[in-house]
């Protein structure tokens, strides 16, 4: 009989997208539906002196206007997770208003909705809104605006700190540590802005039915029933089971799509308010000053070493943006998905991170591809790589000197950080040496030191990474700070048919559910993946459910569907025994039946569920119906690892950096489609890559974004980038039934310290010790000539 | 405006508003959905089309302007459920991932291979350099029009 697990199976949403029928929100049309624009400020940080609305109200075709002094004004966007102060005070929370009504704290801020018949009109009417503003000083970085007389975000605190944060060992022993070190090597540096760019731009239309007293929003986001849960009971006080949320296609997410954003409220409320359906699709200068961006930490660090080059302390500080208003995981990112991955793949027995989040006039940061973890991973590696040439050792083998054993997580235990961790199994020297052996390491080291003879800039760079995925358990993150829990719901009914309905919780925004998913249900049951369906996207559908982000789809939600399959069989074994006249405990089930051990005796999956939806003959008390749904609540994390290497080669004239080569080996655990975790690799990588060579989001000092179009935002192009090297070792997880560990954000988190440290090793024998990101090629030019 | 176009083989022929982009129009008065746009300066390349054979970004041409002209969108490519090879080279080598930018890349890599059949790497790299994507990385993207050159040259 076929299987399914670990095959690169095609995927079977691809005929759609291939063919332009794809189901984006900004796609549909609904009977009646109007459409809307944003009045946005152009300041950073103002008083709104007035709002005069009356020209564009009064305009044919437009059907509504509305400000912050309607009634929507009272409502705001909640956030999902609390950090509080280190002194116990409760962390500063603002409101986040769905229109600003006084002041202004972000370009592009929304001051008015204009709602009216047709796109081009509504846009039109937005431009007769005469909006008087009185400009205010502004700050952007995160380090200047926790100094003496910053201009204030918010008025009613007496600094912009949203709070402060530590973790790890007594700040004194990782001091007295660091004192008493070999070596110290220290680095100071911006782990820039970014923003995450998904090429669908946001889009809703909100409907609110008054005959059937039901609201429907179609968006594009990455978790429905969240966003469902946080519209309601928080933004809008609107009850839960009187809104349905679609999203069927959402063209990429990167985190950016997490959120329940302010245009989702507003939206909702107003189209209750006009009686019609009203849409709004963002344009990409809006995307860059509304969606929210990634990374805005400004970092200082010490790592310590003894004479073997052993790592005996860490110590940062860092400064991280959070923005104007705290968007929906915002404060999670910079603490508990990113502190708690400062062990990284070594045995560091002291380590202290503190860090201060302060408000600035920007657009929020929240969770982009990796969230805190890149962030993290680019410290520890390049401080490694840095370090390793300061005391004249090979990068690897300095790795290699500190990597945590291997262990399983099975006959071994789990290994306990010093930042609150523990990692579920792990072979980190494994990694590493076949990333060595794929790059052909010894060799490129002799053709670099010939290169460098002819005047050739050639360089390698190494990075190897651990990450947390599918974090959990929900008592676990509800103690440090989150306001959900963090479980997954699968329900799989079996038609009387035997054909298979599953409903998941998580949300496929180009990761394949509706393929891999189909996969590992077909093989669990022993039945043909055509006869499997996946449905996600719409909450009348589909249960409950809390997303897809932090690579948790398979880990936790397949997990959920698997405990629905376990009780399906379970059930289906009653029905068996009873029809075949035989103990439960001597049926086998395989291939999509029951045998009697030993006979020849069997029933299939198909007549076990007619029987379950025809119950004439049937087991005495038990329920008719094949249907279960079942949430998964994980024991841990699950943590994949890698090692990603770059060769890059820097123009010694220009200082243009090429990427000639790039090696990933990455072990996440089980793999249901080699296909798809490759194509998650790649794309990853190419996100970190960008982030290393070209993407910076930029503020001026006034708070303006000089970087808010593709004309002035460098993302990769197709000719920016070779082919990646692939490979994998597999580390299965040892506490979920699949042991996957998750593949989404790997990628990111890996490759951006690997190009770095390429670069600043083909400049080392220049003296170049270090190049702030992105590496572009003034930067690199300034470098060489210092 | 009266505009009278050719679209997928279909004759079409409306009244616009002249500030209309082609994009806009295949969108919203034609409802040829699979034209994407994913930005506003003729960046990223989703809303790509064919205009009298030639790939053409349809956000950066006003509708008025094409007016008489043979259209090919992305609904135009497959026959019927049969894809085109192009198409089947993105699937055969999961060329797409959120499927957004899928449109655009395969009505340029239809353009590229009706320029040159043959296309090295680096050569279908440049072609695509009007056209983001944010999810494959490129590789399988590049890999798929490989596959569709010895498709069509077969």
């Amino acid at each position: 009989m076929e299987t399914f697990i670990g095959k690169s199976i095609k995927r079977r949403e691809d005929d759609r997208f291939l063919k332009g029928a794809g189901r984006y929100t900004d796609d549909i049309k609904l009977k009646g539906m109007t459409h809307s624009a944003f009045v946005r400020s152009p300041y950073a940080h103002a008083n709104i002196i007035s709002i005069d609305v009356s020209e564009a109200q009064n305009m044919e075709g437009v059907v509504a206007v509305f400000t912050g002094n309607d009634a929507c004004g009272a409502f705001g966007v909640p956030c999902g997770w609390q950090v509080d102060f280190k002194n116990g005070e409760t962390m500063r929370e603002p409101l986040h208003p769905l229109l600003a009504k006084d002041v202004i704290r972000h370009v592009g801020e929304a001051v008015a909705i204009v709602i009216a018949e047709t796109q081009e009109l509504a846009r039109d009417a937005a431009e007769l809104v005469k909006v008087k503003y009185k400009g205010l000083p502004a700050v952007t970085d995160p380090k200047k605006a926790m100094e003496a007389g910053a201009p204030k975000v918010h008025d009613q605190w007496p600094d912009n700190a949203a709070f402060d944060w530590c973790i790890g060992n007594d700040r004194a022993a990782v001091e007295a540590a660091l004192a008493n070190a070999h070596h110290v090597t220290e680095m100071e540096y911006k782990n820039h802005r970014v923003a995450p760019n998904a090429i669908e731009p946001r889009s809703y239309i909100a409907s609110y039915d008054v005959n059937v007293d039901k609201y429907t929003l179609y968006t594009s986001t990455q978790n429905p029933h969240l966003i469902r849960l946080l519209l309601c009971a928080f933004a809008l006080g609107i009850p839960e089971h009187k809104v349905r949320i679609v999203s069927y296609d959402v063209g990429g997410g990167f985190g950016s799509k997490i959120y329940h954003y302010t245009e989702e409220a507003l939206l909702t409320w107003a189209s209750k308010e006009i009686g019609r359906p009203i849409k709004w699709t963002s344009d990409r200068s809006e995307a860059f000053l509304t969606d929210a961006h990634g990374r805005d930490h400004v970092v200082h660090s010490k790592m310590g070493f003894d004479k073997e080059g052993k790592i005996v302390a860490h110590l940062t500080d860092e400064y991280c943006a959070l923005g104007a208003y705290l968007s929906t995981f915002a404060p999670a990112v910079p603490t508990y998905l990113h502190g708690t991955l400062f062990q990284g793949v070594y045995t560091t027995p002291l380590i202290h991170l503190n860090v201060v989040a302060p408000f600035t006039h920007t657009v929020a940061v929240d969770a982009y591809r990796g969230a805190g973890r890149p962030e993290a991973t680019y410290l520890l590696e390049r401080m490694l790589s840095k370090a390793a040439k300061e005391m004249n050792m090979d990068p690897a083998e300095l790795r290699f000197k500190n990597f945590i054993p291997p262990f399983d997580g099975v006959t071994q235990p789990g290994f306990q950080t010093q930042v609150a961790l523990q990692y579920d199994s792990g072979n980190y020297e494994g990694v590493l040496k076949r990333g060595l052996e794929m790059l052909g390491y010894e060799d490129f080291r002799k053709e670099q030191a010939e290169a460098r003879k002819n005047g050739k800039l050639l360089g390698v760079g190494i990075s190897t990474y651990i990450e947390g995925c599918g974090i959990a358990p929900s008592a676990v993150v509800g103690a440090l700070g989150a306001r959900a829990g963090l479980y997954e719901v699968g329900h799989v009914r079996v038609q009387p048919t035997g054909k298979v309905s599953v409903f998941t919780g998580a949300h496929s925004h180009g990761q394949g559910h509706e393929t891999v998913f189909a996969q590992f249900v077909a093989d669990k049951l022993g039945i043909a993946m055509d006869d499997v369906d996946i449905v996600h996207g719409d909450t009348d559908q589909v249960a409950f459910g809390m997303g897809t982000y932090g690579s948790r789809s398979l880990s936790v939600g397949g997990s959920a569907i698997i405990k629905s399959i376990d009780k399906i069989l379970e059930k289906g074994a009653k029905i068996a025994a009873h029809k075949l006249e035989a103990a439960e405990e001597d049926l086998v089930y395989a291939e999509g039946k029951w045998t009697v051990k030993g006979t020849d005796k069997s029933i299939s999956f198909g007549d076990v569920s007619l029987t379950a939806y025809v119950p004439h003959d049937y087991p005495e008390g038990l329920e008719p119906g094949l249907d279960f749904s079942s949430f998964y609540d994980p024991s841990n994390f699950t943590y994949p690892f890698g090692t990603h290497i770059a060769v890059v080669e820097v123009c010694a004239d220009t200082g243009k950096v090429t990427l000639q080569r790039f090696v990933a080996c990455d072990d996440v655990g089980n793999v249901m489609n080699p296909m798809i975790v490759d194509g998650q690799i790649h794309g990853g990588v190419v996100q970190g890559v960008g982030q290393a060579l070209l993407e910076e989001v930029v503020y001026d000092d006034e708070g303006q974004m000089i970087t808010g179009s593709y004309m002035d935002y460098a993302m990769p192009r197709a000719d920016d980038i070779p082919m990646i090297e692939t490979d994998r070792t597999v580390t299965p997880c040892p506490h979920n039934p699949l042991g996957v560990k998750g593949a989404g954000e790997a990628g990111a988190i890996g490759s951006t310290p690997a190009v770095v440290n390429a670069v600043v090793d083909a400049l080392a024998h220049l003296g170049v010790t270090d190049i702030q990101m992105p590496v572009t090629p003034q930067r690199v030019w300034k470098a060489m000539q210092n | 405006m009266q505009i009278t176009m050719k679209i997928n083989g279909q004759t079409y022929s409306h009244d616009v508003e002249p500030r209309i982009s082609l994009a806009q129009y295949l969108r919203e008065t034609v409802d040829l959905t699979g034209t994407h746009i994913g930005c506003d300066t003729s960046g990223c390349g989703a809303c790509t089309v064919h205009v009298d054979g030639a790939a053409v970004k349809s956000c950066t041409l006003l509708a008025v302007q094409v007016n008489g002209s043979e259209i090919t969108t992305i609904e135009g490519m497959a026959n019927g459920s049969e894809l085109h090879p192009i198409q089947e080279g993105f699937k055969e080598h999961h060329g797409l991932q959120c499927g957004f930018c899928t449109p655009g890349m395969v009505m340029t890599a239809a353009d590229i291979l009706k320029n040159n059949p043959n296309p090295s790497e680096a050569e279908i790299r440049e072609g695509l350099e009007g056209n983001f994507c944010r999810c494959t990385g490129y590789h399988n993207i590049v890999k798929s029009i490989q596959h569709a050159a010895e498709k069509l040259n077969a």
